[in-house]
């Protein structure tokens, strides 16, 4: 900005610059509220992450003594001592539940384990010492749940975007793959990149087609398709996506119809499996795709065309050489815009796909509102953002080298 | 000048109207709020206790649904978030929170004394609301002749073909695939406690998964198995033969292996109506009210005294009838405690693959 300013003459500039300030504050009001409302609670959400701070708000004496120990072999009596004064004085308040579910997530048995152990101390059972703890439960001689409370004691955490790729740190500090039966992430990750693509392709090959033949027909005409074009558009994703659940049931009207012609003998699977996922997702996306495609097919000058077939051109290759790049923005536009709201979907595929159907956001849901493990749901976002963020800086690269 | 001097009064306006109606949602004046599982069975509480409770004492009532899962009640009240007071939840959640100090502990002596209630409905955080199963349910128009009699049949996709409507979770699923594997009742949850039992129980699940429809909200039920969706599916026998009664249809239930539980009402400890919620849980826990409610919809009940006076045709279709409890199997609430967190983990990764 500042060098093409410096170029022009004081004058102008001096004009200038005012009225910059005045469109600055007439956007001001929304910006402001886009950063109270929109900007600010993300990033902190988003900040879940990263931070950890359930082990150091709860226990502030043992999460600074476990910083401070090397994690090597067992802790001294003196660390344990520490831990099991405030594990008692936690139970005491009913506030052990946040370390104790936070340990939870990491070692599995955790919570078990310092409620029994903390209700065997207030019955009169002694913790002094490791050796004390260890008589309580043989458990506490498991280096694993020390180094799970080390990595836990904050302020910054790897361990839930470790958790969303599949991966935690192991008792010996190396990140080491969770077993076989737990590992789920990296798997929805890639489904959901495949299931948008699909999408995002489905509603390209059947959308182009009907932009161009909305585009090309006489605005009397054209009028009430694109109504049946936005009609869905205005229609809720959930409704939609009941709608093909009645269409597409075993006993559902699409199956009748098929019987009916004859055509089948015992009605096909189309729904709880990932073929409903793809209809009702791309049905629920098309318009996204259409409507871009469209204003940008209106905005090519049939003469082009004439033009080219004046030339000698065949229709097949004016239209490849000439209407098509014409129109390749919109698609760009339209296909990026259905594959980012694919990744983001998890209505859908909730309600006619089957348990390998789910995509990511169904996992960042689960842990938003049924686990209540919001690290994770974080940690999960995180990661889906990333790539989403990608696209869009893509979209707008192609965007500005394809000619428009 | 006038067109500003409107606008302002128009944003005034506004803003009051958000004050107000934010100030309309604090916690003192709003009803008190009960929370159910939806569908039939918050219908007949509604009409076996809450309507008739707002009639006598004039305290209004707000209802709210959930599915479960201690984690939801942890962030309502550790978030300072008031807007339950009474929860009907399941065993495992009810031993969790109440350990976790969540809920109110009860003042027993109001409720009637402990010896008032069959023992499984007493807890020190809770009092049973229902006594029910999870049972196999089935629609008697698909399946003519001899249905279902065991799991073993429910695993059985040649002689039953047709997919199977199944909890999306680890507690109840595990539990029946082992009975399916043959497993008797007594061993179920001993075989659990063991690693190898819990890798034949996802085995016998693994058998089983392509035909399986899980289901999240037990309402949905009864439109699976009416649809012809599902050929059967998990459920609790309440809703069916409510859709029996009330859609005139003709589903059936076979209580082979059933597993059977209470649910129980909870106070939540951030209640800001705990005496408006001790009242209702007196009401709804009256011997002389709760016979009210099976003739809303089929289960057993908690209170000793309204077992006994009710009468015997409202107990055929639940837990209260011995017929039904032959080689029934008690849903255990402390093993879900401990192996709760860890079977849910495997088990989402399972259902995922």
């Amino acid at each position: 900005m500042t060098p093409s300013i410096s170029v022009q003459p004081g004058s102008v500039r001096a004009t200038r610059m005012p009225r910059r300030w005045w469109t600055f504050a007439l956007v001001a009001p929304l910006l402001l509220f886009l950063l109270a409302s929109f900007i600010v609670p993300v990033l902190m959400m988003l900040s879940r992450a990263v931070t950890d701070h359930e082990l150091a708000d709860s226990w502030p004496k043992s999460a600074a003594a476990l910083s401070r120990w090397d994690g090597e072999g067992l802790p001294d009596d003196a660390l344990a001592r520490t831990v099991a004064a405030e594990m008692l004085a936690t139970r005491q308040a009913g506030t052990l539940n946040r370390v104790a579910n936070r340990l939870n997530y990491d070692v599995v048995g955790s919570r078990t384990l310092l409620y029994l152990t903390a209700d065997r101390m207030a019955a009169g059972a002694p913790g002094n010492s490791l050796a004390d703890l260890v008589r309580i439960d043989p458990r506490w001689a498991n280096r694993t749940y020390w180094s799970a409370m080390r990595h836990a004691a904050g302020p910054l955490t790897s361990y839930y975007l470790l958790a969303s790729l599949d991966r935690r740190i192991d008792a010996d500090g190396n990140i080491a793959a969770v077993s076989r039966e737990q590992a789920v992430f990296v798997d929805i990750f890639l489904r959901t990149f495949k299931i948008s693509l699909v999408v995002a392709l489905l509603c390209t090959m059947l959308g182009y087609p009907v932009a161009y033949l909305l585009a090309s027909l006489p605005e009397r005409r054209a009028n009430p398709l694109l109504i049946l074009v936005l009609l869905p558009f205005w229609t809720s994703a959930l409704v939609r996506t009941t709608a093909w659940v009645v269409l597409l049931q075993t006993n559902g009207v699409v199956n009748g119809l098929l019987e009916q012609a004859g055509l089948i003998d015992a009605p096909l699977q189309l729904i709880y499996n990932r073929l409903g996922v793809y209809i009702a997702m791309t049905h629920v996306l098309l318009p996204f795709f259409i409507l871009p495609l469209y204003g940008v097919m209106k905005g090519i000058e049939p003469s082009a065309m004439r033009a080219a077939s004046s030339l000698g051109a065949t229709p097949l290759t004016a239209f490849l050489k000439v209407y098509l790049p014409q129109t390749m923005p919109g698609v760009a536009a339209g296909a990026i815009i259905v594959f980012t709201l694919a990744l983001g979907y998890y209505i859908t595929p909730a309600l006619v796909g089957g348990g390998a159907d789910q995509m990511i956001s169904g996992s960042i849901a689960f842990y938003t509102n049924q686990s209540l493990n919001w690290g994770m749901a974080a940690a999960l976002s995180l990661l889906l953002l990333i790539p989403l963020l990608l696209m869009v800086f893509a979209g707008r690269t192609m965007a500005r080298t394809v000619p428009a | 000048m006038k067109r500003w001097a409107r606008m302002v009064a128009t944003l005034g306006l506004t803003a009051t109207t958000i004050a107000l109606s934010s100030c309309g949602s604090d916690a003192p004046t709003r009803p008190l709020t009960i929370v159910g599982w939806g569908g039939s069975s918050q219908d007949a509480h509604r009409n076996a206790y809450w309507t008739s409770f707002t009639k006598t004492t004039g305290i209004k009532l707000r209802e709210d649904t959930w599915h479960g899962g201690v984690g939801v009640i942890r962030t309502k009240v550790i978030g300072g978030d008031s807007s339950w007071d009474i929860v009907q939840v399941e065993t495992e959640d009810l031993i969790l929170g109440c350990e976790e100090g969540l809920f109110q502990p009860l003042d027993w002596a109001a409720l009637g004394g402990r010896g008032a209630f069959v023992p499984s409905a007493v807890h020190e955080c809770g009092v049973g609301a229902m006594l029910w199963s999870y049972l196999i349910g089935y629609d008697g128009d698909r399946i003519k002749g001899p249905g279902p009699q065991s799991w073993a049949d429910f695993w059985d996709v040649k002689r039953f073909p047709g997919k199977r409507g199944m909890r999306k979770t680890p507690k109840y699923s595990l539990e029946f695939a082992l009975l399916a594997d043959g497993v008797p009742p007594a061993q179920v949850y001993p075989t659990l406690r063991t690693a190898s039992g819990v890798d034949r129980a996802f085995r016998k699940l693994d058998a089983l998964k392509p035909n399986i429809v899980w289901w999240s909200s037990i309402s949905q039920v009864p439109d699976l198995i009416g649809s012809g969706e599902v050929a059967m599916s998990v459920t609790s026998p309440g809703r069916l033969i409510v859709a029996n009664q009330t859609e005139k249809r003709n589903f059936k239930v076979s209580w082979h292996g059933n597993i059977y539980a209470v649910d129980y009402w909870v106070i939540l400890s951030n209640s800001p109506r705990k005496a408006e919620a001790n009242e209702l849980l007196r009401y709804m826990t009256r011997p002389e009210n709760q016979m009210r409610l099976p003739t809303f919809i089929p289960t057993g009940l908690t209170s000793v005294e309204a077992g006994k006076r009710i009468d015997p045709r409202y107990k055929r279709d639940t837990p209260s009838d011995p017929a039904n409890m032959t080689d029934a199997l008690a849903l255990d609430g402390d093993f879900w405690v401990e192996y709760g967190d860890q079977l849910t983990q495997r088990f989402n990764a399972w259902v995922a693959r």
